[in-house]
Formats: C-alpha cells, structure tokens, sequence
C-alpha cells in the first residue's frame, strides 16, 4: 500500500529544443499559476535551470538525493539515536502518461540503460491514454517485462484529450481554452503573449 | 441589434447539471467561437437552466444545489449566467417551453429594462444580469434598442440531438418548433454521427440550415454520471470540475450512494407525460 505525499512537476530545460518550446521561466510560472491551490503538488525549476538539457534518469536521482538530504536534516539531531528504521526515505516514481511508455521503443531517443534505471531502482507510474496500450508496451519490451512489477498501471476512466500540443492549436487560432487551463494561466499567456502563431518564441533563438 | 448586422444570440442551455463539469462550461465556450466565427452572429449571453426536480431523473439531487454550483462555475464569467425559471416551476417543464420563456423575456427587455419574471423569483438571489443592470450608470434614460431582438438557441452535446429519437422523450411537435423556431447548437466530437443522425430524420433535414453542428476537436469524457462514479469511489475530481464547485460537492458530501438511489423505480417526467397524453410518437419524421 501506498500513500502520495508529494508530486512534482518539472518542467524540461529550453535546449531540449522541442518545437514551440516557449523560454522555461514562462512555463515553470505557469506551473506555478496552476498549481497555486493545490496542497501536494509544486513545480521544481531545477533541472530547467541547468546549463544544459539533462536526461531524465539524473532528474530523479537528484529529486531522490534531495529527499534524502531533508530527510537526515529532519533526523534526530541527538547523535545517541540511530535513524529509525521507520523514517524510511519517501520513495520517488516517474509519472508519466502511456505515450512516454511507448517513446521507449524509440530508436536512441533512450538510453537502454537509463530506461534500467529508471524502471529498476525508481519505478513508472503511467496514466492511460487513449490510443495507447501500455500493457502492449511492456510486453514488447524485455527490460520493461522483466519490472513491470515496478510500473503501476493507473487507469483514466474519465478519459480527456487534453494535450499542450492542442491548446497551442487552439490559441493560434484565437479560440477559447477557458476551462481547458486555470484561468490564471490562461491570463498569463494573453498577459505575455505566448503561442500567438509563433510570436512568442521569435528572437529567443529558440530552433523549432 | 447590432450596428454591424449580426444577428445576437443567446445560447441556452438546459439539463440536469448533477453536477456541472468543465465540459459543460466547454459547451459554451465552443458554442460562442463557432457562432462569432461565422461573422453572422454575435453571441451575447449563455444562460444555463438546470432542470426541476419534477423531472425525476434517477440520481438528480435536490435543484437548490445544482443551481449553487452552477453559479460558483460561472462566478467569473463575463457572459455565463444561471437561471433559476425552470427549477422553480412545480412541474417539469419542456425545454421548448424554457425556450420560448427565454425568447419572451428577450423580447420584453430589450428596451434595457432589468426584466423580472412574472412567476416567482427566488427570494433573495439576484440573477447576474439584473445585478448587472443596476450597477450600470444609473440614471440614463432609457432607449429603446433599434430593431431585432437577440435569438434564443439551444445548445447542446450530441446526446440531446441523439436522444430525439427515444420514444416519448420529446413531443414531435417540440422538435420541429425547436429547430425551427429557435435552432440547435450542437457540440460533437468530430466524426461523430450527427450529421448522420440529421440526415435520417427528415424534421431535423428540412431544419438543417437552423443547427449548426459544432466540432469538439479537444474532447473530454467528464460526463456528470462519471463525476458522480468517481465521487462514490472516493475518487479525486480535481480539475474535472471548477475548484469551488469541487469544494461544494466535498463540503456537503451530496452525492453518494443514497444520493444515486433517488428517483429510483419513478418514471421519467416526460416520459410520464408524453405516454400518458397518449400521442403517437414518431420523433424523427
């Protein structure tokens, strides 16, 4: 049994160089806009503040020797007392959806040995998608066979089709996302101006 | 009217609302950017009209919660209002009815008169508008507006259109006089079998140029029955409904198990009408 005490959203570093990636200070705040009333989930801008795009695999080995350092910090400072057993470390998973599961199979866009990793020593928590068979996924994959045990399934059965790549559609084309986003974000992208066809991202020097 | 020759429209819509989700606020979103794209409307108002508890649908809790989350929903919304006529009837009342009611009222007020409606209003809530009405500057004369009165249309998701063709569910005759009186709105997921349906029905054929059918191309699942599952589940519904409506649900636990049982073994309000005045349907000649 599991209890979640925690989720954090990390936004990808600009020199991943994903199309109509807008400057990372944007999203990271639109991140915070979106999570301002939620009591568990915070954005982390570590890994987009680095000088350069970092694999995965070292986000969550720096998230997990984060939790390991404020959890000796919350120790017992009496050096008599031993860390109890009980205080185990707070276990850290990737969340992702079933298409990042599927992005696996793609041809070095992965280190085998990271997706390992990843797999072995943290483990996968996939949300469903439509169009996606992550159970196909897995069986395909020797590496994600062999620990599967470590990849919970989590179902979406309110199914919405919600992706960045659509509202970006949609704002280029002036319609309405209202309800789709927080209204705080929707605000701070008519406030600065983001995927208004491209605009946003013009003289940042990013490459499409 | 409006100076630019737009025909203004007001996009009503009716349902259970138990409880209302994002998709529903969707609705509306989608409705107003497809009518304003077509240069030929201009969309002025939404009114959401949650149905009485005389309608007796099987899980639909008590009117006076619905409508409150319905105006948390809408509580920052320029152009989204909730109105409370059709809860407040005794008997369920036909969505052309509630139409016509709302085309009336249009009619009578667009002389910027704040409107009250004859049957009773709900002591102590204002509706949106009329706090609107009274914040404007106060002391203008009043003008009476040029010509053309704003149009009433029902908007709706494809299960209205659909649910046409269930026996004794609507009145022919309510059909016709929808779609050719006031006209339909109709969000779908794109390929749906709207136009399909539209094609086999020679009432809704003849009307097409009156129904406008409205591509979904961000679809969402978030029926109210699914919110419903998932609140009995002790599932989270976060982000599947606005924060305060959210809120409201938790605060006052409305919708369990006991709550889904309501209603359960009594005939379906129109349905109860509809065979009881024995009128032969036949919904999509």
């Amino acid at each position: 049994m599991y209890q979640v005490i925690e989720g954090i959203i990390s936004p990808v570093n600009d020199s991943y160089g994903k199309k109509d990636l807008v400057a990372s200070h944007h999203r990271v705040a639109m991140a915070q806009l979106a999570l301002q009333t939620s009591d568990w989930i915070r954005v982390d801008p570590w890994e987009s503040e680095q000088a350069q795009w970092i694999e995965t695999v070292k986000v969550l080995r720096h998230h997990r020797s984060q939790l390991l350092k404020s959890s000796a910090q919350t120790e017992d400072p009496d050096p008599s007392k031993t860390p109890s057993a009980s205080a185990a470390l707070p276990e850290l998973k990737l969340l992702c959806g079933a298409d990042i599961l599927k992005t696996f199979q793609t041809p070095n866009l992965w280190k085998e040995e990271h997706i390992q990793e990843i797999v072995e020593k943290f483990g996968l928590v996939c949300v469903s998608r439509s169009g996606h068979d992550p159970k196909g996924y897995i069986l395909d994959s020797p590496i994600l066979r062999q620990f599967q045990h470590n990849i919970h399934l989590a179902r979406e059965p309110i199914q919405n089709e919600i992706s960045a790549t659509k509202i970006r559609k949609a704002l280029g084309q002036g319609q309405s996302v209202k309800y789709l986003l927080p209204d705080a974000v929707i605000t701070y992208i008519r406030d600065h101006g983001l995927y208004n066809n491209g605009s946003s991202w013009k003289g940042k020097g990013k490459i499409s | 009217m409006d100076t630019s020759g737009k025909t203004e429209v007001v996009l009503l819509a009716c349902g259970s609302f138990n409880p209302i989700t994002n998709m529903h606020l969707r609705l509306f979103e989608l409705g107003k950017d497809y009518m304003n794209a077509t240069g030929k409307y201009r969309v002025i108002k939404g009114i959401i009209s949650p149905v009485g508890d005389a309608y007796k649908k099987k899980g639909l809790i008590p009117a006076h919660h619905r409508i409150i989350m319905a105006e948390l929903a809408t509580k920052n919304s320029h152009w989204l209002e909730v109105d409370t006529w059709e809860s407040l009837q005794k008997e369920w009342v036909e969505t052309v009815q509630v139409l016509r009611h709302h085309q009336e009222k249009l009619a009578t007020g667009s002389c910027d008169h704040p409107q009250r409606s004859s049957e009773l209003d709900r002591p102590g809530r204002k509706r949106k508008w009329d706090e609107q009405k009274q914040d404007a500057s106060p002391k203008k004369p009043q003008e009476p507006k040029p010509t053309g009165v704003p149009r009433v249309k029902l908007l709706c998701g494809a299960d209205l259109l659909e649910s046409f063709s269930v026996p004794n569910l609507w009145k022919t005759e309510d059909i016709t006089q929808i779609v050719a009186n006031y006209g339909l709105i109709c969000v779908t997921r794109a390929g749906s079998d709207a136009q399909k349906f539209i094609y086999e029905s020679d009432v809704l054929w003849r009307h097409q140029n009156n129904i406008h059918l409205v591509d979904e191309w961000i679809t969402n699942d978030i029926s109210s029955t699914k919110i419903r599952r998932a609140l009995r589940r002790g599932q989270s519904i976060r982000y599947l409904v606005p924060d305060l409506v959210q809120e409201y649900i938790e605060k006052h636990d409305l919708y369990n198990s006991e709550s889904e049982e309501r209603n359960v073994g009594v005939i379906l309000a129109p349905l109860q009408r509809n065979v009881s005045q024995n009128k032969h349907s036949n919904p999509t000649a």
